[in-house]
């Protein structure tokens, strides 16, 4: 008999994260788990000092006690707050959308938890993300969908270290969000009903624009994204005031504070004058983006144009398009047909059939000539 | 496993495990009955008193049972304080007292009092001369005889005179002392002094409180009168008993152990050095408790030494951590001037009873990968 395998679980507390570990622990995997602890939530009442002790750690430290296996609960939030919390509340004061969980995927998971794979004697990590991974011939892995299209996952682990996936495995890949609910019945795991996570991990549910106003206010240099400023129509014409540009993104229709005769969209959010500018729905296609610094997921990236279908928002279907290299490291990216709402901020994933060959973040829309 | 975190617990001895489980088994009745059931579960506490008594060379009757430690410094420290309360309102303890100490003050400060401090010196020890600096309406100073983290073994009986004279009264927690080096509460000159049976073999969940004769004293648990009126609440019988053995077997051992746990401490020094010569041991060159050895080994971060320590198979303690695995910089180790990069680079090696020379040869070995391990893991992506 081989010895098990040494498997590392990454665990956040959920449902999903805990099924995987559970299930390899099941396999006869020799489980770790741990749960980075990215952020402190404040002192309980009465304690001396603040405490972290979260719920979130609590449920996985109970599914961990039940399969039996060790589990460690690992201090991210140095890393945490420099590669994710940062870079996010930057890219709201630059009048971009930021998509912190790639860079969370990136520098947290398949960063920090990669690097203590060797700590551990590990051979794997695991996460309980919705994606499956194959190899290529060579053996080289290759990052696809999962099967459950409604739960994919594999856009947020776009801009994953290619290297890291190597190591990685995740066990949800083939399964359905019920069937892994049924997993963690059937295992007894106590956290089986317990809601989908909502929003950002660190802003409390449905104040992620107030938390940012509020996180910039404090950082001072970056206040110009909570100063007022104009919005305007794409002729210029000043069409009333706003009160921050963090409260806006491409696409927007809500919290406009303008009455017109047809809906007005948010398209373009200037950080340099503070602008918001508005416009109808049809303003908001775009021929093409071009992206900043590309991180593949091949072994060998294609040196010219290629075809492939972009995704370019958590919620989007993945559209056919021409990809180039653009200069300075980026790519350029032609749609088929336009795509509305391109946003600055968020992911560009690019999909080869069920595979994520590429991922980089939206530098900037393209739109047509005569558009804007 | 190799179990090297005694300071945190120790397994409990098997004639312990044995008594407690007779006691539990034979011992039915309520100590504070009358009848003869009564008076034999009576007579077995009783007998545990003595036990402990002589571990820390205090009277039967200054003992007072506890669940621990930390039950022991706020008994201590708010009882004492609330006894002198006419003559000030505020309480001292050193700057590197273990949490339920600072607890305890927070508890107090909770209801009107003021905290004082007493700060560390770089050796991890107090000086005795900073007690002239303490508040003149100061009651009640706090001072731990052994360190949990480091090991230090404090000036308590020159604190102790020195903190007399300016009219305070002392309390001692000597939880990582007892049973490990002498404890003599007359000596020392403390009113009060705390001990926890599971650091010397003992059962979790039993302790004792010293009140010496003619110390004040207002008790935290009141509404009956165990305890001689100074804990209320039915008799930990079975603890108590445990508690009890425990003690006497280390007061019968502790020369020879101590002797022991020295040999062994001095070859987990030097394996700390192999393993990294630019490594740190805090309170290095002070007086130390035989079985502890805390150490910084610069870059490589005490959380990921842990892991990589456990994954090989050794069980240690991270300098400071919190319930849910925060790295923060151990108080004890800053309130010594250590600077924060090598604070959070701190492993506790604590050994004990169970300990072999074989267990200190692994724990070198395992030590020897973790070390470079831990550093290679880096400060992340």
């Amino acid at each position: 008999m081989s010895a098990p395998r040494r498997v590392l679980a990454a665990m956040s507390g959920g449902v999903d994260s805990g099924v995987a570990a559970a299930l390899l622990a099941e396999r006869g995997d020799a489980v770790t788990g741990v749960t980075l602890k990215l952020f402190c939530h404040g002192a309980a009442p009465g304690a001396a000092r603040p405490c972290c002790s979260l719920e979130a750690i609590e449920d996985a430290r109970a599914v961990a006690r039940a399969m039996g296996f060790p589990h460690w609960v690992v201090d991210a939030e140095e890393v945490f707050r420099a590669r994710v919390v940062g870079p996010f509340l930057e890219d709201y004061a630059a009048g971009r959308t930021p998509y912190p969980c790639a860079l969370c995927n990136r520098h947290l998971k398949f960063g920090d938890l990669v690097a203590r794979l060797d700590l551990l004697g590990a051979d794997v990590l695991c996460t309980g993300h919705y994606a499956r991974l194959g190899r290529d011939a060579d053996g080289a892995p290759a990052l696809r969908r999962a099967r459950d299209a409604a739960k994919d996952q594999s856009y947020a682990l776009a801009l994953v270290p290619y290297a890291a996936l190597a190591r990685a495995e995740f066990p949800l890949g083939d399964l359905a969000k019920d069937e892994v609910r049924g997993h963690a019945r059937r295992l007894g795991l106590a956290l089986w009903d317990k809601p989908e996570s909502q929003d950002l991990c660190f802003v409390p549910a449905g104040t992620r624009a107030g938390e940012v106003a509020r996180r910039l206010a404090q950082g001072g240099a970056a206040a110009d994204g909570v100063a007022p400023g104009p919005i305007v129509d794409l002729a210029g014409r000043v069409l009333g005031e706003h009160r921050g540009i963090v409260h806006f993104t491409v696409g927007q229709r809500r919290g406009l504070g303008l009455s017109a005769p047809d809906p007005l969209y948010v398209l373009g959010v200037d950080a340099g004058t503070r602008t918001v500018t508005v416009g109808p729905r049809a303003a908001l296609a775009c021929e093409g983006l071009e992206t900043g610094a590309v991180n593949w997921l091949v072994p060998h990236p294609p040196a010219g144009a290629f075809r492939a279908a972009a995704k370019i928002r958590a919620q989007h279907r993945a559209a056919p398009a021409t990809v180039e290299p653009a200069a300075g490291g980026g790519l350029r990216v032609r749609f088929d047909a336009p795509q509305l709402a391109v946003t600055p901020g968020q992911l560009c994933a690019l999909y080869d059939g069920e595979r994520v060959v590429a991922g980089a973040p939206i530098a900037r829309a393209v739109r047509g000539a005569d558009a804007a | 496993m190799i179990y090297l975190d005694h300071n945190a617990s120790t397994p409990a001895r098997p004639e312990v495990v044995e008594a407690m489980r007779a006691a539990l088994a034979d011992l039915p009745a309520n100590p504070s009955s009358l009848h003869r059931e009564g008076q034999r579960a009576r007579a077995a506490i009783e007998r545990a008193r003595e036990q402990v008594a002589a571990l820390v060379g205090a009277r039967p009757d200054e003992v007072v049972f506890t669940s621990g430690g930390t039950e022991g410094d706020h008994a201590g420290l708010v009882g004492a304080a609330w006894a002198l309360e006419g003559r000030g309102r505020t309480v001292a303890c050193s700057a590197i007292e273990h949490h339920a100490v600072h607890g305890a003050l927070e508890v107090l400060r909770r209801v009107g009092f003021r905290a004082a401090h007493l700060p560390c010196g770089p050796d991890g020890r107090v000086r005795p001369a900073d007690v002239d600096a303490l508040p003149p309406d100061t009651t009640v100073l706090s001072l731990m005889l052994a360190n949990n983290e480091t090991g230090v073994l404090q000036p308590v009986a020159e604190t102790a005179a020195r903190a007399r004279a300016r009219g305070m009264r002392v309390h001692c927690d000597a939880v990582q002392a007892a049973g490990k080096v002498p404890v003599d509460v007359a000596a020392l000159g403390a009113d009060w002094l705390v001990i926890s049976g599971h650091k010397f073999g003992g059962p979790k969940g039993a302790g004792a409180l010293v009140v010496r004769r003619g110390a004040p004293f207002e008790p935290l648990f009141r509404g009956s009168g165990h305890e001689r009126g100074r804990r209320g609440g039915t008799e930990n019988l079975a603890g108590i008993v445990g508690l009890g053995l425990a003690a006497e077997l280390a007061a019968r051992e502790l020369a020879a152990e101590a002797e022991r746990l020295r040999a062994l401490r001095a070859r987990l020094e030097a394996a700390v050095r192999a393993a990294a010569p630019d490594a740190v041991i805090h309170g290095d060159g002070a007086p130390r408790l035989p079985n502890t050895v805390s150490a910084s080994f610069p870059g490589a971060r005490s959380d990921r030494l842990l892991m990589a320590l456990d994954a090989r198979g050794v069980a240690v303690s991270a300098g400071a951590a919190c319930a849910s695995g925060a790295v923060e910089p151990s108080p004890v180790l800053a309130a010594m001037g250590v600077p924060r990069d090598l604070a959070v680079c701190a492993i506790r090696f604590s050994m004990g009873r169970t300990t072999t020379a074989d267990d200190v040869a692994r724990a070198a070995a395992a030590l020897a990968e973790a070390v470079p391990a831990a550093r290679a893991a880096g400060a992340g992506a």
